[in-house]
């Protein structure tokens, strides 16, 4: 039994009554709300009673649960509304699932990103959802004046078994709603979970399949104006001048003018990434007119000169340096090939590294390098605001409002109170959209007209304006004594402009003689998440490299990482390793039964790669075949420890997702720079992963065991890059070092 | 600026455009549809995809003033009762993760289906090659279809 203290997580208590008469809250509210069985008629109820910041219960019964987290893609809009829905024992085809507002005051980290919202949202769900259902049990027993250990529940009915008497949740939700919060709240014990573990669909999926408006893209308010903004065309540029004389004279066009994204004097936070400080705007009445008015711009451009910034985010105050400089490809890959000779800083050292490599029999060196990639979410930057002399109001697609809403407070001068962020559920993300740049920017448009306005990038725009996940390398060094033993591990990752080393994780703490390092070169490009940051290059490489060691040692891959698993489970080297091997171990035993490893299939080449990341364990066996030339990924069987797995067929889409955009941009994925202009800025150059390049199938397995649940959205991607680059090397009989691999498939005809 | 009758979802509609706006934006702005989303604006993802007299093509690059008498279908008129067999399929299972691209999926996997009511594995991978899914669920859509044309 599972007892936790309420006074622990006091706002997710909060019952702030003022809320049902906001009238801005109810203004969106056609957006939000929606059924989770459409074949089910819920009757809404005459009047809902709040028993907390996630849970109202309307006097019929019928219950709506708040989902906190912005929703992306991931589903955690019906995800986390289960595990309230779970322990506030209701029948889920009751439950109205709500889309909540940014309201840090009720809500506990509204924050979509790093695979976390399950995770941490675990406890404080079961918590509110135990806590509404406590305080029904104790209705019914003031009600009924029986003892409250004496009541029973079940999906939504309140029972006293000796008695005979019961009641409906919504029947006792008046009562219950003006009772105090009990100190201790009791969690259900996981076998008494009903609706984790059982697979529940999208709640938004009716609206999704039936084209109903649920998108910032698709949002309109009486005389909302339509914004777009010329950026630069190149990194390393800014505006010079503007003639808008022709523009400025075409239909619809209401004003073109020049802004400042930030104030000059603000501090920046982890999530102010603004590539350009300032924004040439168009306004008008509608998109095409707007896009029009955008291309008869003659703007002049100059070289931006060496600059900083202060930021203070990640973990302290630094000073980030914006270098002056129209930068390239070419010259990104021969900075980064001089930076993997020179020294750099060491992230971890255990035993005498260099010493063992000075001894070693044998050193097997290989070096890895990938490109910048762009997001490309399907659904391009857009953002609508309304901001007048005393309030704004914002909705768009954000993964970290927490932090907009500070950049936006100090931007707009407003106190943050007068500031409303809505959360729209956004087409996609993929962490791009954890920079709240044009939130900012629409703020800012808005305040300028003085009327409501919707900021809309194109694709052009979209896919050239930055946050990439950045260029990196990696260079790994082994060394084997006289009998082939591994005696010790070197890896050095650098990039532009930051490295891609995690240091603590695996080999880590399996390997004697360990030395981690990373260095970065500035740039003017500017970088953001990509799901599964750093990882999404390092595992692909690690892996790749571990492959090509097992071989040199001549060993089965899989066993070989089970070997150094073994060894790091049983007499780990080192304080900080991050992984547990047992778990680490598990999925790659697992992968191994499920893919028949030992079985030798003809024609099909299979490469294995595992990754712990984001507190989750994924092993991964990709198989393809070579059809005209051209390798086509027939299977990929994947095993995966997340813990408790809340929805699982929702679990096995993103897994599946994971593993086709893991394989897209093994492939495909790239953004080159030439003169400081990305060379890709449509989906007519920039390769995405297409309904013929997916995989035929995919097999998710996960481990079945009581672990609290750890993420998903992430853990899936970073490894499938290693599985593609083993299995082509079986194919081609050559390793592949850099990505994308395909283009170095074809160069090899 | 010129005004064009439009018939979309089978009612007669009136704008007054400028004969070069792309029948996404006619769509999304001046007839309050907007099922049919915004990707690229060169054909290149499928987002935007509308049936003309029946058959799939891409709204963000066509020209309202190339429609002349044919019938325009978007997705909020696919199915009078929103009960397609490719919608309810879609529902089955479970396909959408964002969700954003969806709408152009099911309009062209409809109108494949229109026109061959059994496709093989590579039939829909030809006929769906040119809708994007960033959220890759391409494998579900594959199955949907299926799913689709058997209950059709």
């Amino acid at each position: 039994m599972t007892i936790v203290k309420t006074s622990i997580n006091r706002r997710s208590f909060l019952k702030v009554s003022a809320l049902a008469g906001g009238g801005m809250m109810l203004s969106f509210s056609w957006l939000a709300g929606c059924k989770p069985t459409p074949e089910e008629v819920v009757t809404l109820p005459k009047k809902w009673f709040e028993l907390n910041s996630y849970i109202k219960i309307g006097d019929n019964g019928v219950v709506t649960l708040m989902s906190p987290n912005p929703e992306f893609g991931s589903n955690v809009k019906t995800s986390m509304p289960m595990i309230l829905a779970e322990e506030l024992d209701v029948d889920w085809k009751n439950v109205i699932v709500e889309q909540a507002d940014f309201f840090p005051e009720r809500f506990e980290r509204q924050f979509t990103g790093g695979s976390q919202g399950i995770r941490q949202g675990w406890r404080p769900l079961r918590t509110a959802g135990a806590t509404a259902r406590t305080l029904l049990v104790h209705a019914a027993a003031q009600t009924w004046q029986v003892p409250a250990n004496e009541i029973t529940t079940e999906a939504g009915v309140l029972y006293h078994k000796t008695s005979g008497k019961k009641a409906g949740y919504g029947e006792m939700a008046s009562v219950a709603a003006a009772l105090t919060v009990p100190g201790d709240i009791k969690l259900k014990d996981i076998n008494e979970f009903k609706i984790i573990g059982t697979s529940k669909k999208n709640v938004d999926g009716p609206k999704i399949v039936t084209g109903k408006p649920l998108f910032t893209m698709d949002y309109k308010t009486d005389g909302m104006l339509i914004a777009m903004i010329q950026h630069p065309p190149a990194f390393g540029l800014k505006v010079k001048s503007v003639d808008d004389t022709e523009a400025r004279a075409m239909p619809g066009i209401r004003d073109i003018f020049i802004a400042k994204i930030l104030h000059d004097d603000y501090v920046r936070n982890g999530f102010d990434t603004t590539t350009f400080p300032e924004m040439a705007v168009v306004v008008g009445e509608t998109t095409w007119q707007v896009m029009n008015a955008k291309k008869a711009l003659k703007i002049e451009w100059e070289k931006i000169n060496d600059s900083t910034y202060t930021m203070r985010g990640w973990g302290g105050e630094q000073t980030v340096k914006v270098p002056a400089g129209l930068e390239s490809t070419r010259e990104h890959l021969s900075k980064m090939a001089a930076l993997s000779k020179k020294p750099a800083a060491v992230l971890r050292r255990d035993g005498d590294p260099e010493g063992a490599f000075n001894q070693a029999a044998r050193v097997i060196e290989r070096t890895y390098t990938a490109p910048f990639l762009a997001h490309n979410a399907m659904e391009p930057v857009c953002c609508y605001a309304h901001v007048t002399a005393d309030q704004a109001e914002i909705y768009g697609p954000v993964q970290a409002p927490e932090f907009t809403m500070q950049t936006l407070a100090a931007r707009l001068g407003l106190p943050k109170e007068k500031i409303h962020i809505k959360l729209a559920r956004m087409g996609g993300g993929f962490g791009q959209r954890a920079y709240g740049h044009h939130l900012v920017e629409a703020a800012v448009i808005s305040q300028h007209m003085n009327a409501p306005v919707k900021l809309m990038y194109t694709r052009e725009d979209d896919m050239a304006y930055g946050i990439y996940r950045p260029t990196y390398t990696a260079t790994y060094r082994a060394a084997l004594d006289k009998d082939n033993k591994l005696i010790a591990f070197h890896v050095k990752g650098g990039g532009i402009p930051e490295h891609p080393v995690h240091a603590n994780r695996f080999p880590a703490g399996a390997i004697d003689n360990y030395l981690a390092e990373g260095s970065a070169i500035d740039s003017n490009i500017t970088i953001g998440a990509f799901r599964a940051p750093r990882s999404n290059f390092i595992a692909g490489a690690e892996q790749s490299f571990l492959d090509e060691l097992a071989e040199e040692m001549g060993k089965d891959p899989i066993d070989f990482r089970l070997e150094l698993l073994e060894r790091a489970r049983t007499k780990p080297v080192g304080q900080n390793n991050d992984y547990d091997a047992a778990r680490y171990a598990g999925v790659l035993k697992l992968v191994k039964e499920k893919s028949n490893w030992g079985e030798s299939k003809p024609d099909v080449h299979r490469g294995v790669s595992a990754y712990f990341c984001h507190n989750s364990y994924v092993a991964e066996v990709l198989e393809l075949v070579i059809e005209n030339n051209k390798p086509v990924v027939k299977n990929v069987i994947a095993a995966v420890d997340c813990g408790i797995v809340v929805n699982p067929d929702a679990a096995i889409n993103m897994a599946e997702g994971a593993i086709v955009d893991g394989i897209g941009n093994a492939f495909f994925g790239e953004l080159t720079f030439k003169d400081g202009a990305p060379e890709k800025t449509n989906f007519d150059k920039y390769r995405m992963i297409r309904q013929k390049d997916a995989p035929k199938a995919i097999e998710v397995h996960f481990v079945q065991n009581d672990e609290a649940p750890t993420g998903l959205g992430e853990p899936l991607f970073p490894p499938i890059f290693a599985a593609v680059a083993n299995a082509l090397y079986k194919a081609r009989g050559k390793r592949f070092y850099q990505q994308p691999y395909l283009k170095e498939d074809i160069a090899l005809g | 600026m010129a005004v064009f009758n439009l018939n979309v979802n089978g009612k007669k509609q009136t704008v007054d455009v400028d004969p070069k706006t792309p029948v996404l934006w006619v769509l999304r702005e001046h007839l309050n549809l907007v099922g049919t989303k915004y990707g690229c604006g060169i054909a290149q993802c499928g987002a935007c995809t509308i049936h003309l007299d029946g058959n799939a093509v891409r709204s963000c690059a066509l020209p309202v003033s190339a429609i002349g008498n044919k019938t325009i279908t978007t997705i909020e008129g696919l199915a009078e009762k929103e009960d397609h067999p490719v919608q309810q399929a879609w529902i089955e299972h479970d396909v959408p993760q964002c969700g954003y691209c969806q709408a152009g999926q099911i309009m062209t996997a409809a109108a494949l289906l229109k026109n061959n009511p059994n496709p093989s594995n590579e039939q829909i991978e030809n006929a769906m090659n040119g809708n994007l899914c960033r959220c890759g669920t391409y494998l579900r859509i594959k199955a949907a279809i299926k799913t689709a044309a058997a209950n059709s």
